[in-house]
């Protein structure tokens, strides 16, 4: 079973404190690779939350292939669906491939804990994300970035059809961001793996992401191809900062240059 | 670590675990040779006899006396070390122990209402002290959970302060009926030597009683232990894994409970065994639940039979609370091993 389509209608989800996201309509067809863009409180954690089924909507529905994640046993889900959160810290020693073999998780049963094909799951997808020389370190020494690198292939262990990350590239320098985000399109456009990424850097956003949803105050305010979510005109209602619109000089994608305030072009 | 190792290492503790059984049912007040503990056993176990070349003092003493008592030591010892095990991984807690939420102030102050009532009170052939502290431990933690519920959800935290607050209440209560009754004034002594820790088993009745409990309780943990695994990347990552979170959490808490209020009820609080074998043992053989829940098991079984034995063998008359020895043994080893262990091992 590959469910790879996440449709959301008319979901409205608040904490006890007021609304989070309200009226928001998704659908993400398979294959997609979708950036969640917009200020820090705009819903983009939440809205992650509500996809993996975490979260349950107040109003509307989550649906994944069709199916409401609400009547979803959370096994299932976990078959379909990863999540590489935004934070992640592990206790005690764990080593890589332990921590990557929590990713069969969902697999397991009390009488079939261990398999040949776990074993093989966990080999490929350390090869796949580079990280074959971290094997037998100890997860809580290794560096922002390779640390990264593990939970992502603990997530690509659970052989979902979805992906979803949050705030992948956050805290990690220029070489550890575009590992990761060529390996994510890597993966999207070879594995066929659909992506749903929040993005903290506009830029990398719109290099490597062909569709951004942009959110204001738990609302989509913007929802299309790069050229189409990064204006002027949107970037300033959402951030309520002055930016100035650029071509990447080399891929032609928008390029975000904030302006220093005080300064007029606006 | 491979499936081959995880067998060899199971194996190896459990030839260390039957040896220490067997040594520690030869020495005693009354030496008896090794050989003949194990052909007074196998006449037991078989059909098929050797002839009894000792005296049959010795199998009275051997079969209905220090026999059970090891296996009930080494029963206690399994049920504390795989509790310690569920506790410190449900929770994320390298500081936690069996008896974290409120068992051990539970067991205490039903123990000590059991020795208010008439000694000839009994219940399945146990006197009440161990029936008492058995439900003590388990209804304190039923308590405890249902009060840190909110909303569908016992997030850990509340279930670490209602603990400890519960604690704090119930162990008021019982010196409260310490110092007051009168009643319990001749039996005072025994209430400490609950508190301290020793295992107190008269012949085989209790322990078939609670053999089957610890027995089945170990397996249990260790064929959900892949789900304990899950809870290391805390409970939004257990639940990003495919773990019903509140459930397990309830299963968890239920089948530590349970282990230890079945190992409180022959031993009262027999202290570290719970909280430095599970860290003894991660720090040899790493953090994987689906080996350190055996692991743990057979190592705390051969550790409490062992200071079981130096508690009825060192003093020159009488015995001292096991829950001595194994805090003057179990500390030095420990901060060997985590000196040992280095910085690889983050508490």
């Amino acid at each position: 079973m590959n469910m790879t389509t996440v449709n959301m209608n008319r979901v409205t989800f608040s904490y006890s404190n007021g609304a989070v996201l309200r009226d928001v309509n998704l659908c993400v067809q398979k294959g997609e690779m979708l950036g969640l863009i917009g200020p820090n409180g705009a819903g983009k954690t939440t809205l992650i939350r509500l996809i993996s089924g975490i979260l349950v909507a107040k109003q509307g529905e989550v649906q994944i292939d069709g199916l409401d994640t609400r009547s979803m046993k959370r096994s299932t889900i976990a078959r379909g669906v990863a999540v590489v959160p935004q934070q992640f810290n592990m206790p005690f020693a764990y080593r890589v491939e332990e921590v990557i073999m929590l990713g069969r998780t969902p697999f397991m049963k009390p009488f079939r804990d261990s398999s040949a094909k776990d074993r093989d799951v966990i080999a490929t997808t350390m090869d796949t994300v580079g990280i074959k020389h971290l094997k037998g370190r100890c997860f809580s020494e290794l560096s922002g970035g390779e640390r990264q690198k593990v939970v992502l292939a603990m997530a690509l262990a659970q052989e979902t059809g979805l992906l979803l990350l949050d705030e992948p590239t956050a805290h990690l320098d220029i070489s550890h961001q575009v590992e990761i985000l060529e390996l994510l399109a890597d993966m999207n456009e070879k594995g066929h793996l659909t992506i749903i990424a929040a993005m903290h850097d506009l830029n990398l956003a719109s290099a490597y992401f062909r569709r951004l949803v942009l959110l204001k105050d738990g609302a989509i305010i913007a929802d299309g191809s790069p050229d189409q979510v990064l204006t002027t005109g949107a970037i300033a209602m959402a951030y309520s900062v002055p930016v100035h619109i650029q071509k990447h000089p080399v891929t032609g994608t928008p390029y975000v240059v904030v302006l220093p305030s005080g300064n007029g072009h606006s | 670590m491979g499936r081959h190792r995880h067998v060899t290492v199971v194996l190896l503790l459990l030839v260390i675990l039957v040896t220490c059984m067997v040594a520690a049912t030869a020495f005693g007040a009354v030496s008896i040779a090794f050989d003949d503990v194990l052909r007074m056993c196998w006449n037991k176990l078989s059909p098929f006899h050797f002839a009894a070349t000792w005296p049959s003092g010795d199998e009275t003493i051997i079969l209905q006396l220090r026999l059970p008592r090891v296996i009930g030591g080494a029963l206690v010892g399994a049920a504390l070390a795989t509790a310690g095990v569920l506790f410190q991984g449900l929770l994320r807690n390298p500081m936690a122990d069996p008896y974290i939420i409120g068992t051990s102030a539970g067991a205490a102050l039903g123990a000590t209402i059991a020795m208010l009532l008439p000694l000839s009170m009994a219940f399945l052939g146990f006197g009440m002290v161990p029936v008492l502290a058995f439900g003590g431990a388990v209804g304190t933690v039923f308590l405890v959970y249902y009060l840190a519920r909110v909303g569908g959800r016992t997030p850990i935290v509340s279930m670490l302060l209602a603990g400890f607050v519960m604690s704090a209440m119930l162990t008021a209560l019982m010196f409260l009926i310490i110092t007051t009754s009168d009643k319990l004034h001749p039996r005072v002594t025994s209430v400490y030597m609950f508190l301290m820790g020793g295992i107190s088993v008269a012949g085989w009745g209790q322990i078939a009683v609670v053999a089957p409990i610890i027995i089945v309780g170990i397996i249990l943990a260790r064929l959900w232990a892949f789900r304990l695994n899950a809870f290391a990347l805390g409970e939004e990552g257990a639940a990003h894994v495919g773990i019903d979170v509140e459930r397990n959490k309830a299963w968890f808490l239920a089948l530590g409970s349970v282990l230890t209020a079945a190992a409180v009820s022959i031993s009262g609080l027999i202290g570290f065994v719970g909280l430095v074998i599970p860290h003894a043992l991660r720090l040899l053989l790493g953090p994987d639940h689906r080996i350190l829940i055996p692991s743990s098991a057979l190592a705390g079984a051969a550790f409490l039979v062992i200071a079981d034995m130096l508690a009825r063998t060192l003093p020159s008359s009488g015995e001292i609370p096991v829950g001595i020895i194994t805090a003057l043994i179990g500390a030095p080893v420990f901060i060997y091993l985590l000196r040992r262990g280095g910085k690889e091992y983050a508490l």
